[in-house]
């Protein structure tokens, strides 16, 4: 398993791509963090950045490589070695691709510039997404013929999680405001893995009062540790229910 | 050492593979042949566990193949169009195999590696490379970890006059009495020298399945090209 991870991780390597996103993310991070005097401001455009950035990031990442990788996964399936080991051990090669990558480009100018917690929760809270987000990318692509459908729904979903969703919820709100929503709200931004990163970074900002009333609810809720466990639980959820299921098709799948 | 058992195979609507019951043994040397998009390739597939079979059941060496893996090591497979991680230079991928399958390197079998001056080339990246010479590095590579069960694709297709003696050569040096070989091929002489048996799919179907022997036999024609034939039509 740890040999077929290497050679993902090798294969990943060789590709370059990941090497420029790490680029670009050391580029993003630094420039802010040096333009900005106040760290709170620079943190908050760099989630804001982030946010919308990491996910598409991800998940065109990973879905892309999925069909990259196609003939190597060929030529491993000709060999004695079991196909769950081999999706997930891409998804496994994947992840750390990404979270490296990110955790490189986020963390150095943050080091750089004297980093307080906020900023390294965000990184951390970022991988995750990251991870998160490759998870459903390689859902989609495995459920999917070819590569430029399977590219396509990744970019539907992507749109799904950062756009489509926050207008469903938001006209949902608007249309049943006169009703106590505000528990029902954090169950569903427990649904979208985006959402749930974006809250939980937001509070840890103490900019919540931005967000009026649900936000004194968020601020209640996620400050406390019941609240913290229920964002890592969640994350991980999101993560470890699309690699099932994708390991489970993957293992019938014709090729 | 591989029976076929009903293996029925659908691509929506397509039946890819239609009732085949196939029963192949050690020492022999299946030529398996047959038009264009009559399932010989997604046969094969369904030998590797590339395609999962939509009824029936693959027995290796008396065991299913469904849901296992382990049977592969025992597999040497040499596929049609040479697809190949394109980044990857031609002794990274050898080594990785190599690697994966836990072979020592003085255990493997070096000669087609030699004989296609494959050292050569070893730095180069598989997408550099020519349909040619990816398909020598496929060759080479199949028979580089004496299989016992060796299945070839089309192996002759898109190599050079010489590459092809080379191959030839290879497959009559190889001792076939301790295994199964399957080479699928338009080129019937080239299949001439080799085969013992003779399986002819049309449509999904086994239309033939005789060793050279009984079909020499049938049809009283000794060319194989003939022989098919006269079975197909008879006149």
């Amino acid at each position: 398993m740890i040999k077929i991870i290497k050679y993902f991780l090798i294969d990943i390597i060789k590709n370059k791509v990941i090497l420029g996103l790490t680029l670009f993310f050391l580029v993003t991070s630094f420039s802010l963090l040096y333009l900005d005097e106040n760290q709170t401001k620079a943190v908050l455009s760099l989630m804001n950045i982030v946010i919308i950035v990491v996910p598409l990031i991800s998940m065109i990442f990973a879905g892309n490589y999925y069909f990259n990788a196609y003939e190597f996964k060929e030529v491993l399936l000709s060999l004695p070695v079991a196909r769950t080991r081999i999706i997930l051990s891409e998804m496994i090669a994947v992840s750390i691709s990404l979270a490296l990558s990110l955790g490189l480009g986020l963390g150095i100018p943050a080091l750089i510039f004297g980093a307080g917690s906020t900023i390294l929760y965000l990184i951390l809270i970022t991988m995750v997404l990251s991870v998160a987000c490759a998870a459903i990318a390689l859902l989609v692509v495995i459920l999917s013929r070819e590569k430029s459908r399977g590219l396509g729904l990744v970019l539907l979903a992507w749109f799904y999680f950062s756009l489509l969703y926050d207008v469903i919820i938001m006209t949902l709100l608007m249309n049943f405001s006169d009703y106590p929503l505000e528990k029902f709200v954090v169950f569903l931004a427990a649904l979208n893995p985006i959402d749930l990163c974006r809250i939980s970074m937001m509070l840890k900002l103490d900019i919540s009062a931005l967000m009026g009333y649900t936000g004194a609810l968020y601020k209640e809720f996620f400050s406390s540790l019941i609240g913290s466990a229920f964002t890592l639980g969640t994350m991980l959820l999101w993560i470890l229910i699309p690699t099932l299921i994708s390991i489970r098709i993957y293992r019938k799948k014709d090729l | 050492m591989i029976q076929i058992q009903t293996l029925h195979k659908k691509y929506g609507n397509v039946r890819a593979l239609d009732s085949v019951d196939l029963t192949w043994n050690q020492g022999d040397v299946i030529a398996l042949i047959g038009p264009n998009g009559s399932g010989k390739t997604t046969l094969i597939k369904c030998i590797l566990g590339l395609v999962f079979p939509s009824a029936g059941d693959i027995h290796f060496m008396g065991r299913s193949i469904l849901n296992s893996y382990e049977y592969r090591k025992d597999i040497g497979y040499m596929s049609q169009i040479s697809r190949f991680p394109d980044q990857l230079r031609v002794g990274e991928m050898l080594d990785i195999l190599t690697d994966v399958r836990n072979v020592k390197d003085s255990d493997r079998d070096m000669e087609l590696y030699e004989e296609f001056k494959i050292e050569q080339i070893r730095d180069k990246t598989m997408k550099s490379l020519s349909g040619g010479t990816r398909q020598k590095v496929n060759s080479a590579l199949a028979f580089m970890f004496s299989p016992k069960v060796l299945i070839m694709d089309e192996p002759t297709a898109g190599l050079d006059p010489v590459a092809v003696e080379i191959l030839k050569g290879k497959i009559h040096r190889t001792d076939k009495s301790v295994r199964l070989m399957i080479i699928t091929s338009h080129i019937l002489c080239d299949l001439e020298d080799f085969a013992t048996r003779i399986n002819y799919l049309q449509d999904g179907k086994v239309r033939i399945d005789y060793s050279f022997a009984e079909l020499r036999e049938k049809s009283g024609e000794s060319r194989l090209s003939k022989a098919i034939a006269h079975i197909l039509n008879p006149s």
